[in-house]
């Protein structure tokens, strides 16, 4: 479904992708593990268009994601951000329902509210919460809200750029499940980035680890430990000593 | 030598540039005037925040500098025995130069900074991103609703500080240095021409369209973390008050050049 051949970015001096090479099957739940500053942001923003690769193919349903329809071709995405990236300015509700209520897919206000009730409930938030503004809620109930936008509209790929990032365990663990959870319902294809393992074992139906802008290692996650792979071991162990290079 | 004409060439070079990234800018945002979607609850909000949360600004920047511009006026004119022409000058003093500029530093200042610091902080949180996953084209939502609200109501504010600085000379001029209000309001009615008043609209037009630019311009190209926000936020605020300042001229230029 999705399909990454050979794909290079630099931003100046820094090459940040060197020839990233991913495939992720229909329905499949693909996480992107790596250190910071690796580029695995990158990937999900070249493959959405937020950021041009300088080289390489990027096919969605096979695609290239450079051809037709730019409106269609984001209509098939949600995403939730590192930070949720709710807009300050809107209440909650209007947050999840936002491509609902603007657009192609635009829908009366009151039905885009009561869809966006519905999955504020999804996400385990009441419909009192619905009218508040963002800077009024927690991080992890921003988190869930991010969550609801990306399900909104029902897409057929949602990206997760480090969801558990900032919230306590019991949280992130609410969220990991929460994600699994409407993932299997919405049968949707996902690709998850982070470094939290936890994370890892409880999203993942693949890994793929991007080490010094090219894709290390990728297998099922129940592979993962026993991947003879030494930058693997070492990400996974959290160890300090190993080929991966730590500042100290 | 060689090395600072170097430096000279850079220089040059990266203003060109700027310039040139700009005007793609501004082509960029009006391209958006023709084509569907458009998004009349942003432009509403664009207009309640740029014009009618300006107008208290205005009108005390206003009355006092026409106050202000009467007693120069008193004072100056009486070494040559001019103090009776205060109210034709301080009508053309507002309408001609006081009013649109002031009005546009005032819209540079409270306007353009809270644009850039609106759309960086939106930038540096990825706000932006995340509209356009949302098929929202950020300039379409973003800067079109205020670019065009600023180029319209800012006029409307101009007019208002016009007729409040005409005022607060009025003031001075009746209540502290004794001239008959009949006699005050008709000069200043008498000595005002319809170009006068065109080119006072005009500027302000282009003044809010250049102080709403502005901010939008550096708001969007900010870079990460709170120093970026800022950076973005001074950068169009000094941009949009050199811009006005110099399409002040040229505007002038334009329409007195005879």
């Amino acid at each position: 479904m999705i399909r990454l051949c050979d794909v290079h970015k630099s931003f100046g001096g820094n090459h940040v992708l060197r020839g990233v090479d991913l495939g992720v099957e229909r329905g499949q739940s693909m996480v992107i593990i790596g250190g910071s500053g690796t580029g695995k942001s990158v990937v999900l923003k070249c493959i959405l268009g937020l950021i041009r690769p300088d080289a390489g193919r990027i096919e969605v349903d096979g695609r290239d994601v450079t051809q037709g329809d730019r409106d269609d071709f984001l209509a098939k995405f949600g995403m939730l951000f590192q930070g949720a990236a709710l807009f300050d300015s809107l209440p909650v509700w209007q947050n999840v329902a936002f491509r609902l209520l603007r657009g192609r897919g635009k829908r009366p206000r009151a039905e885009a509210r009561e869809i966006a009730v519905e999955k504020l409930r999804r996400v385990g938030l009441g419909p009192e919460v619905a009218d508040l503004l963002p800077a009024e809620l927690s991080g992890g109930m921003q988190k869930r809200v991010g969550l609801a936008r990306a399900i909104a509209a029902d897409p057929a790929i949602i990206f997760f750029d480090e969801p558990t990032t900032g919230l306590d365990p019991i949280m992130a663990g609410v969220i990991n499940e929460l994600i699994r959870e409407i993932v299997a319902e919405m049968g949707a294809t996902t690709v998850t980035i982070t470094h939290d393992m936890t994370s890892v074992r409880a999203i993942a139906d693949r890994v793929a680890m991007l080490h010094r802008g090219k894709i290390r290692w990728t297998g099922p996650v129940e592979e993962m430990d026993a991947a003879r792979d030494p930058y693997v071991d070492q990400f996974i162990s959290g160890r300090a000593e190993g080929p991966i290079e730590t500042l100290r | 030598m060689i090395a600072a004409l170097a430096r000279i060439g850079r220089l040059a070079l990266a203003a060109l540039a700027a310039l040139g990234r700009i005007a793609l800018f501004t082509v960029q945002t009006f391209s958006h005037l023709v084509r569907p979607p458009f998004y009349p609850r942003e432009f509403g909000q664009a207009v309640m925040s740029v014009g009618w949360q300006s107008l208290p600004v205005v009108a005390l920047t206003a009355v006092f500098t026409g106050g202000a511009l009467a007693l120069q006026i008193y004072s100056g004119g009486a070494r040559f025995s001019a103090e009776a022409v205060v109210p034709q000058i301080v009508a053309i003093g507002m309408v001609r130069e006081l009013g649109p500029v002031l009005v546009g530093l005032m819209v540079a200042a409270r306007v353009t900074s809270s644009i850039a610091a609106e759309i960086a902080t939106m930038k540096v949180t990825e706000q932006i991103d995340a509209l356009v996953t949302l098929s929202t084209d950020p300039m379409k939502y973003l800067t079109l609703p205020r670019v065009l609200a600023a180029g319209l109501t800012v006029p409307v504010l101009v007019a208002v500080g016009d007729i409040i600085g005409i005022f607060g000379g009025y003031m001075v001029g009746v209540y502290r240095l004794g001239f008959t209000p009949v006699t005050y309001l008709q000069n200043t009615v008498d000595f005002l021409e319809p170009l006068d008043i065109i080119s006072s609209l005009v500027k302000g037009g282009a003044f809010g369209l250049l102080a709403a630019l502005a901010g939008c311009y550096f708001g969007m190209r900010s870079s990460r973390g709170a120093q970026g926000v800022g950076r973005a936020t001074k950068g169009a605020v000094v941009a949009a008050s050199v811009l006005i300042l110099a399409a002040n001229f040229v505007l002038t230029e334009v329409f007195f050049s005879a």
